[in-house]
């Protein structure tokens, strides 16, 4: 079946406003099963769409361009690539589980459902968008249904919690639309044309054209838009919202804020790099250390809080930390590896958050002090929450190590041949986090499901049923199946990581682009070793040798 | 000889401004013929004469730029647009007045005849590069105005409004006509076309003249589009003055002032190393002011009173980016973003008019509240304006603050994008504030006894509401048709 993939962006916003114009259903039973119906459908339509994708190749695919603004160059454009690839899978998956998981005693179901419905086709439509203004649109697109998630269905300290979470969002996004427009007009200024489209832009800047007079101007635009990235990631001083946010949220808020998350470290995938490669050169110590300190500092508050999903939410800073350091690593380790981690933390976060929120819809706190003993009354949760947490831990045999691993491999390889300015160090002391991680997640158990019973009154004192579960058992089994057979999200990924590499440590004239023509692209993947890409433009002299790929980039130094 | 004395007269330029007031004259005898009927043939009456005004103005779009009638009056398109955005201003403003007057209890029909001629002044300064047809149409606004904001003559505040309105104004005015008696020393005439050459003359009496005519005149229009330090009387006469007023004072009378700005620093581009540095100075005060004092107030109308400061600024920036290079930067972003906010605008304004109950106005924050229950339809507008008003996609909000960053960073003035940047955040606060008061889905505690519902007014926030996004989407087609060149 052909499926457009704007038929997949914009399902759910359809499903959304169908949901609210189907007045006569009432029972909060039917609107629930509307609203799987809807999600279900946008999973199938989802993976309808990546089953045309072909791996082999980083140009975008399934691209559909319709002239929007043609004064200001701004186009409907989107397209998928391997990057995005596994992120809409995530955002399409964890949707349909947040629906499913969704108890129907929530107040005004269908306006809550409306909204969740609303963000799947933002965050769908962030990753799939090739247009720098169609990508900020979606982008915040995101902030007000949030907002209105948070600050109506949630905690006593909802309405600070949203506004704190959409002021810090807004306030990196304003600089980064600040950035767009400077990119657009250094676009005009190049080739006369003022355009948005990324893949113009970009075959502009591989050809070294772009940036030849505007090196300053890069830096500068690089941190503007890096800015809106960072915030949302979240990056080291941009993350407080997150613990507010985490913790005031109704249980979909933290689901979908995982989910969210991904647009920031996806952002720096899919614009910083391939746009600014001299930038994201000079300043990759700086992410690194900014990664780093995001790992330490995430493992070291998220082991003094006491309520679990504040826990949660500095993990989660912790683990887009790894992220953040695979991707600025610049190595093929590591941004395979900081890739695979931002799926893997969607899926385990979301695993997590989905547990506490069954306890906190039964005893109405996510204090882990007032549980205690829950292992003996209740064996399955404990059970699952114990698979969950490994993932997070990340031991091996689940996707948490496997991210984390490469993350770390990579940092570390770029950081020992001393290129870009990186030290092995930062790989090193990020490795500390790790071991951090373990700490906090485990003393977290260890009190809410050892020890003492703390809470006996409450007649539903039992195990989760396992129909309550079952969105539990499907993220365990991508646990498992990331830990396992991470060949399956690699082989989706490796040409556009590759590709994103190069277009960010090649010399100017040397970069690929999304221009190239699809016969020349051919990205081959040794068998032996799924780690080894091997990027080989045939029909044109610019051969890039398998050497080169996996780290002896010391030439590169030279443009520096 | 004749020939010379009357030169070729196209009356078809100010036939748009005429049939506003001739409609105004109409409505004015319709009152004096049924006195004691209630107003709806007078609106319908309104609405009639600024639809043929738009009309009008619609089939003058595209023509050559030319002026008649002595070069007093000009037609081209930025005229032309800006014309219009009046016009559906005023409309705007009309379809939703009729209940809240009678809802106040001042359901006079003379106010309708003021709101049009007070629409004529506005229209006269979109079309004109003569600082005293300017100045004629300045006072024909405002004085239409003075009695609009204290129409409401049992309410103290509306009185308060309407003094402070008038005396501030009447200020302005003074300031105004010794810039213009300034200007005309330096140059010898009324058109502000002369600047640039008198400039030209290096001539240092001339130059100093016409520096401080100049800044009286700018002075005297940044009253009108409240810029800081210019701006006190705003958030006190908005709130005091009718919901509607105050929708159409913050719309259209801002859109003349706006558009005689934009002649106005275009025929002194020679002059921008000396505006330019100051009235940067005003746009960075004048929005951070104006966000900063809205996040400490608990009236919705101050809020949108200071928000307006704000968007003052905003749209300073534009203006001065286009005085800086007016050949590079066109019209199309100050009569998209004028028009935008129009809509933004008026659709707030007549959410609120949609709470009062008891009798009584009800435009505290904490009001909002009941919104939900009283129209969800209206509660969904007003995120919708409140989204437009941050400046977040999918609303035409977003693509105005787009095109000035735009303007800006062509113009070189990147300071001024990234205080307006700043000041965007700030704003987010207090929008979001009024959204969420308006989405509030939870049950009043106590039983709000409401004004009789009357549609129109929700008509009027719902039209609104569908032009702030339509004016996104189709944003191509609509700077096409309103800014082709």
């Amino acid at each position: 079946m052909n499926v457009p993939l704007s038929a997949l962006i914009w399902f759910p916003a359809l499903g959304a406003l169908i949901l609210q114009l189907l007045g006569f259903v009432n029972k909060a039973k039917d609107i629930k099963s509307i609203a799987v119906l809807f999600t279900t459908v946008a999973l199938g339509l989802n993976l309808a769409v990546l089953s045309k994708s072909n791996s082999g190749t980083y140009l975008f695919q399934a691209v559909e361009s319709v002239s929007w603004i043609e004064n200001l160059g701004i186009r409907y454009l989107v397209g998928y690539d391997g990057i995005s690839f596994w992120l809409t899978v995530l955002t399409t998956l964890m949707t349909l589980i947040i629906v499913v998981a969704t108890p129907e005693t929530t107040k005004n179901l269908r306006g809550f459902f409306g909204l969740v419905l609303l963000l799947e086709t933002a965050m769908l439509g962030s990753f799939c968008a090739l247009d720098l203004v169609l990508f900020f649109s979606f982008f915040e697109l995101t902030l007000i249904p949030m907002f209105f998630l948070v600050s109506l269905w949630g905690g006593p300290n909802r309405n600070k919690a949203a506004a704190k979470f959409v002021i810090y969002t807004f306030a990196g996004s304003i600089f980064m639309l600040v950035g767009i427009v400077a990119l657009a007009l250094q676009h005009q200024k190049v080739t006369g044309q003022l355009d948005f489209s990324i893949i113009n832009i970009q075959a502009s800047v591989a050809s070294g054209k772009f940036w030849a007079n505007a090196i300053q101007a890069q830096t500068f635009i690089f941190w503007a838009l890096a800015l809106g990235f960072m915030v949302k990631t979240p990056a080291f001083p941009f993350h407080s919202w997150i613990g507010d946010t985490y913790a005031e949220s109704p249980t979909a808020g933290p689901i979908l804020s995982s989910v969210m998350v991904k647009m920031g470290s996806y952002g720096f995938l899919r614009f910083c790099l391939p746009l600014f490669p001299e930038a994201v050169q000079s300043q990759a110590p700086v992410f690194m250390a900014i990664a780093t300190i995001g790992i330490l500092y995430g493992a070291l508050v998220a082991i003094g809080q006491t309520d679990m999903r504040r826990m949660i939410a500095y993990s989660s800073l912790s683990h887009m930390g790894f992220v953040l350091l695979g991707i600025f690593s610049l190595s093929y380790k590591g941004m395979i590896g900081g890739s695979f981690q931002q799926f893997s933390h969607g899926i385990t976060t979301g695993l997590l958050v989905l547990l506490v929120g069954y306890l906190v819809e039964k005893h109405g706190t996510a204090d882990m002090n007032a549980f205690g003993g829950l292992k003996a009354k209740m064996p399955l949760f404990a059970g699952l929450f114990l698979l969950g947490m490994l993932g997070s831990v990340g031991l091996p045999t689940t996707n948490g190590f496997i991210g984390e691993f490469l993350a770390l491999m990579g940092a570390y390889e770029t950081g020992a041949r001393g290129l870009f300015g990186l030290s092995p160090g930062f790989a090193i002391a990020s490795g500390l986090g790790v071991v951090l991680g373990a700490v906090y997640l485990f003393v977290m158990f260890q009190k809410v499901f050892y020890g003492p019973v703390k809470v006996t009154e409450g007649p539903d004192w039992q195990d989760i049923p396992v129909g309550k579960a079952l969105p539990a058992f499907v993220l365990v089994f991508f646990v498992f199946v990331g830990g396992l057979y991470p060949n399956l999200f690699f082989g989706q990924m490796e040409a556009s990581t590759q590709a994103t590499r190069l277009m960010a440590i090649s010399e100017a004239t040397k970069r690929p682009s999304w221009k190239d023509k699809p016969e020349e692209v051919t990205i081959r993947v040794a068998l032996e070793d799924p780690m080894q890409g091997q990027y080989i433009r045939t029909g044109s002299e610019r051969l890039i040798s398998s050497s080169r790929l996996h780290g002896n980039v010391d030439e590169k130094r030279e443009i520096r | 000889m004749i020939q010379t004395l009357m030169p070729n007269t196209d009356w078809s330029m100010v036939l748009p401004i005429a049939m506003v007031a001739v409609a105004g004259i109409f409505a004015l005898i319709l009152e004096m013929l049924f006195p004691k009927r209630d107003n709806n043939l007078i609106v319908w009456a309104s609405q009639i004469g600024l639809l043929m005004a738009a009309a009008m103005l619609i089939r003058q779009f595209g023509l050559e730029a030319s002026t008649s009638f002595a070069n007093t009056v000009i037609r081209d398109q930025f005229g032309l647009a800006m014309q219009l955005v009046c016009v559906i201003g005023a409309s705007a403003s009309i379809m939703f007045s009729e209940g809240y007057l009678r809802e106040k209890k001042i359901p006079f029909g003379e106010f309708y005849p003021l709101m049009l001629w007070s629409t004529v002044g506005a229209m006269m300064m979109c079309c004109t590069e003569n600082m005293l047809v300017m100045f004629v149409g300045l006072e024909i606004l405002s004085i239409a105005l003075y009695v609009l904001a204290g129409i409401s003559r049992v309410e103290e505040k509306g009185e308060e409004s309407a003094l402070k309105y008038f005396l501030l104004g009447a200020f302005a005015s003074g300031f105004l006509l010794y810039g213009i008696a300034n200007v005309y020393g330096a140059t010898g005439g009324l058109g502000i076309e002369g600047i640039s050459q008198a400039w030209a003359t290096k001539d240092a009496n001339v130059q100093a003249l016409l520096a401080f005519g100049l800044a009286l005149l700018l002075i005297g229009l940044g009253f009108k589009a409240s810029f800081f330090p210019f701006h006190q009387w705003t958030p006190d006469v908005y709130q005091g003055a009718p919901t509607n007023v105050t929708a159409f004072m913050a719309t259209v009378g801002k859109t003349a002032a706006f558009a005689f700005l934009y002649r106005l620093l275009e025929a002194a581009t020679a002059m921008q190393a000396i505006w330019a540095p100051a009235l940067g100075l005003i746009a960075v005060l004048t929005m951070l002011y104006g966000n900063i004092v809205a996040l400490m107030q608990k009236d919705v109308k101050r809020v949108l009173g200071y928000s307006s400061i704000s968007h003052a600024g905003y749209i300073l920036v534009a203006l001065i980016a286009h005085g800086k290079n007016p050949g590079r930067i066109g019209p199309e972003t100050i009569v998209y973003y004028v028009l935008s906010y129009t809509f933004m605008t008026i659709g707030s304004f007549a959410v609120i008019s949609l709470m009062a109950h008891d009798g009584k106005e009800s435009t505290g924050l904490d009001d909002l509240r009941g919104l939900w229950q009283r129209s969800r339809v209206a509660a969904v507008c007003m995120v919708v304006f409140m989204v437009s008003l941050m400046g977040l996609p999918p609303t035409s909000g977003f693509f105005g603050k787009l095109l000035i960053f735009q303007d800006a960073l062509y113009a070189d003035l990147l300071p001024l994008a990234v205080v307006l940047a700043i000041s965007s955040i700030v704003s987010a606060a207090y929008y979001l504030n009024i959204a969420r008061q308006a989405a509030l889905s939870d049950s009043a505690t106590e039983e709000i006894n409401f004004a009789p519902f009357r549609p129109a007014i929700q008509n009027t926030c719902v039209l609104c509401a569908v032009a702030v996004i339509a004016a996104m989407v189709f944003y191509s087609p609509l700077t096409q048709f309103l800014a082709a060149r």
